[in-house]
């Protein structure tokens, strides 16, 4: 089936132009890496590596992964009576080929066995895993378990745990979700309590937990049973063991390869991560950020997976005696498609770039012995910038590349018509795993209440600002970065207008905000790339001739001011229906 | 109990992206003209090997025989994880045939030393002969069994194979030392591991450092590039990354029987064939029908 990262001309494009070399010099500065007999030489050795690492996970992907998924879909993973679980073989061979590959380290220090790859370079390889078979990205991409444990566990755990990860020995699962604690972790009630010696035990039930039957948990608990929100929980790593069965495998929609468990935790033996009461507020939020960018690159793989197959699909179906790419209607789904899977592309590549030179910077912080007052003062400015970016980066990539997959799985149906609706093409498991995406890690919802904020409070001006700054000699780029300048009044309007009105309004408005900043954003990252390229440069004006149009609406839709949603919501909704 | 393997590898033009060039007038293979690539079934040699390292222990050499640039499939074996790699390089082996090839690759492996089992590719995909295998295993004096499609069992001394026959298969039972010649369809050989091609990528051969060096400094009198090549043979050495070079002279070659000298194959004649289809004959399953069958082949003289 190819290599998919050498057959994906974008990510080759990004790989190409996105300047590494900068970022390998960051992630490889006091790396303390010890004395791995791996270590490159220089940071064009580094970039080496990760193209190397790359072609790799692509082959992969094409080679394994991708020929198992239709089987693993329709066959799924098996619970047993004593509370575990079998993967499916097929997935258990994915993960040997992953263990063989030496990918299932890829971001941790090479003190561990891991690869020191930055954040980018797993995005790219979480993308390319997922186009092969969305559900195994939740095998490979719960990476960040470990980079959790390597952030904040102490050392003797970490020495414990980490090589094992990077060996591919086990794989984690985040052990957060309750029945009654979803969005709201704050009402997490699992409970942790101590013995007489001090030893931490877990009780209580977790659900819809990925990968819940894997080795090496994480579980969020209630460790001060006084405080009832987020600073009464604390993070917690266990084993497994017959101390904590999986009770219940979730029939799901989709992503069928990865085991969702519910978790019955009886007197199970744990050990605290880092302090008590900063489970929630600080090691969960830092896990679910990466975790986002991971869901972004999932979708991105899978809606380059569906686009694909619509593609090939356009290309070659006769109908009306013209392949179909001919009518109008099929080629402008096509062609939109394309570009809108290369926005979510540019906007969740840059969001890990950034990632990257935040996490960097407080990594030199922590651990450099040699900074200088000025370095420090300077580097700490550094991440305090990235950081507040990144807040809205973050929910950005993972809201818009999200509902980007399963608009493209979705209107890759459309394209096979018909053909699509069966089972026999891939488009309807592409559907079907691209709808987790917009749900899991945060809600849609939840991505643009945390998007927003930046897009309020300076974050988004700040950014785009230095986009502002480039200048343009082709007047074509120059004419759209002009309209660009434009379309960021005009938001800054419209947050001015949402600003005169009641909070509530702000949360109505929050969608249509985060979607014109996103315009603006990627609008900017297309002009950035249409430097070194022809066909971005027609790409750009695609995307943002035809988003500004959005845009417009967006804004003029917010300053008509309509509450009605709320004010009349039991009269526009209807009464409740009754259940019977 | 561990087990020593030997592998026997090689470069090949990647056939499936041939162009017009790909033959020169005297028949025989225009190498400069096509892209190389890792002899498809030498992988899964390969990966046999690594499969019983895995489960018993012992080590994994592979070897080449080519120009410089074959090392790349050294590389490639490092890669996915074998533990030493031997380059035969050397311009009095040119030209060599299936005689000549077989003969040398037994005298590298004699010189190799120990081994248990010598894993062949069950043919290249340039030449397509599968006569390399076999007489090595003549010229190397163990059993030969070829068309592994499943190592059955390693007990002790002796080896049970499933070979593939074509219409089905048979379990054969041999004592080792044996050479073992292996099809596409045994197993899926493993990717690189990341770790490995972070490290070996830079694993050189002599003849490599000496061609880079020779273009560092161009113009520089011989034995000033000779030396320096020898110095940075000692920097590679050192970390363990000089891959092994030998030629014939390091194996004990005679040379009547290496090279053009030791080749009695002749390309007698080049035919390009273009299979043409010609409609078809439907054959009714019964007696009758294939004796029909049979009288007409024999009548167009296809048969007999």
């Amino acid at each position: 089936m190819g290599n998919f990262f050498l057959d994906n001309q974008d990510i080759q494009f990004l790989f190409n132009t996105m300047d590494l070399k900068a970022l390998a010099r960051i992630q490889e500065l006091d790396a303390e890496n010890g004395d791995a007999d791996y270590v490159p030489i220089d940071d064009e050795d580094t970039v080496d590596n990760y193209r190397r690492v790359l072609e790799i996970a692509g082959q992969v992907a094409g080679e394994t992964i991708a020929p198992n998924a239709e089987q693993v879909d329709e066959e799924g993973n098996q619970l047993n009576d004593n509370g575990t679980v079998t993967l499916h073989p097929l997935v258990q061979q994915n993960l040997d080929r992953m263990t063989q590959a030496d990918l299932m380290g890829f971001t941790l220090p090479r003190k561990y066995g891991g690869l020191n790859c930055p954040n980018l370079i797993y995005t790219m390889a979480t993308e390319i895993v997922s186009r092969a078979d969305g559900s195994f990205m939740n095998m490979f991409g719960l990476q960040g378990i470990a980079e959790t444990v390597n952030a904040f566990a102490s050392q003797e755990i970490k020495d414990e745990v980490l090589p094992r990860f990077a060996h591919g020995e086990v794989t984690g699962a985040m052990v957060l979700t309750e029945p009654d604690a979803g969005s709201d972790l704050q009402a997490v009630r699992l409970r942790a309590y101590q013995d007489e010696k001090g030893n931490w035990y877990l009780n209580g039930v977790k659900r819809f937990i990925t990968n819940g039957c894997g080795e090496i948990l994480l579980t969020l608990a209630r460790s001060e049973p006084e405080i009832s929100d987020g600073r009464g929980l604390s993070l917690f790593i266990s084993e497994r063991s017959e101390k904590v069965r999986v009770r219940h495998l979730e029939h799901k929609l989709g992503i069928h390869g990865s085991p969702t468990c519910e978790l019955v935790f009886e007197d199970t033996p744990a050990r605290l991560i880092g302090e008590r009461q900063r489970g929630l507020i600080t090691y969960v939020l830092a896990l679910m950020n990466g975790a986002r960018v991971g869901i972004a690159a999932q979708s991105l793989g899978i809606a380059e997976a569906a686009y694909r197959l619509a593609r090939i699909y356009a290309h070659t179906r006769q109908q009306f005696g013209v392949p179909i790419e001919r009518l109008p209607a099929v080629a402008e789904m096509v062609t939109d498609m394309q570009v809108a899977i290369e926005a979510a592309r540019a906007l969740t590549y840059e969001t890990s770039r950034i990632c990257d030179h935040e996490n960097n910077n407080l990594r030199i912080l922590e651990w450099s012995k040699s900074l200088d007052k000025d370095e420090e003062k300077q580097r700490k400015q550094q991440s305090r910038v990235y950081k507040r970016i990144n807040g809205m980066m973050t929910p950005m990539s993972k809201y818009y590349a999200s509902e980007m997959a399963c608009w493209v799985a979705n209107t890759a149906i459309q394209v096979l018509g018909g053909s699509g609706y069966m089972k026999d093409y891939a488009a309807e498991r592409y559907l079907r795993d691209s709808r987790i995406t917009t749900i899991y890690e945060g809600t849609s919802q939840l991505q643009v209440v945390a998007a927003v904020r930046g897009v309020t409070s300076g974050a988004f001006e700040n950014y785009v600002a230095e986009h502002e700054r480039a200048q343009y000699e082709d007047p074509l780029l120059d004419e759209l970065k002009q309209k660009l300048v434009e379309a960021r009044k005009r938001i800054l309007e419209a947050v001015q207008f949402v600003k005169s009105k009641p909070t509530s309004y702000l949360d109505l408005s929050g969608r249509r905000l985060v979607d014109s900043a996103i315009t603006v954003i990627v609008g900017h990252l297309f002009l950035g790339q249409a430097r070194a390229s022809e066909r971005k440069a027609r790409v750009a004006r695609r995307y943002i001739e035809s988003q500004l149009a959005v845009l417009r609406m967006n804004c003029e839709q917010i300053h008509a001011g309509d509450t009605s949603p709320l004010e009349e919501y039991e009269l526009l909704a209807g009464p409740v229906p009754s259940n019977d | 109990m561990p087990y020593d393997s030997i592998v026997l590898v090689k470069q090949v033009p990647d056939t499936a992206n041939i162009t017009a060039e790909a033959m020169k007038e005297d028949g025989t293979v225009n190498r400069a003209a096509l892209p190389t690539i890792f002899n498809p079934e030498d992988l899964n040699a390969l990966e046999t090997a690594l499969e019983v390292r895995d489960a018993y222990g012992g080590t994994v050499t592979a070897v080449t025989m080519g120009p410089p640039k074959a090392a790349d499939v050294l590389r490639a074996c490092l890669f996915r994880g074998a533990d030493r790699g031997i380059l035969l390089t050397d311009r009095r082996a040119a030209a060599s045939d299936t005689l000549a090839t077989s003969y040398i690759l037994s005298q590298a492996v004699k010189t190799v030393g120990r081994f248990d089992i010598v894993f062949c590719g069950r043919q290249a995909i340039d030449g397509d002969t599968a006569q390399v295998g076999p007489q090595c295993a003549e010229k190397l004096g163990i059993p030969q069994i070829t068309y592994l499609e499943q190592l059955v069992s390693l007990d002790g001394p002796m080896v049970r194979i499933r070979r593939n026959i074509g219409h089905g298969w048979e379990v054969v039972e041999g004592r080792l030392p044996v050479l073992v010649t292996v099809i596409g369809s045994a197993n899926k050989p493993r990717p690189p591991a990341a770790r490995r091609v972070m490290r070996f990528k830079r694993a050189k051969v002599m003849a490599e450092l000496a061609a880079e060096a020779k273009a560092d400094k161009p113009g520089a009198p011989d034995d000033e590039v000779q030396a320096e090549a020898q110095r940075r043979a000692a920097a590679v050495k050192e970390k363990g990354l000089l891959i092994e070079q030998w030629n014939l002279d390091d194996i004990g070659a005679d040379l009547e029987r290496c090279g053009l000298a030791g080749s009695p194959t002749k390309v007698f004649r080049v035919q390009s064939i273009v299979l043409t289809k010609e409609g078809y004959t439907e054959v009714v399953a019964t007696e009758d029908g294939v004796r029909q069958m049979i009288h007409e082949l024999v009548i167009d003289r296809t048969l007999g």
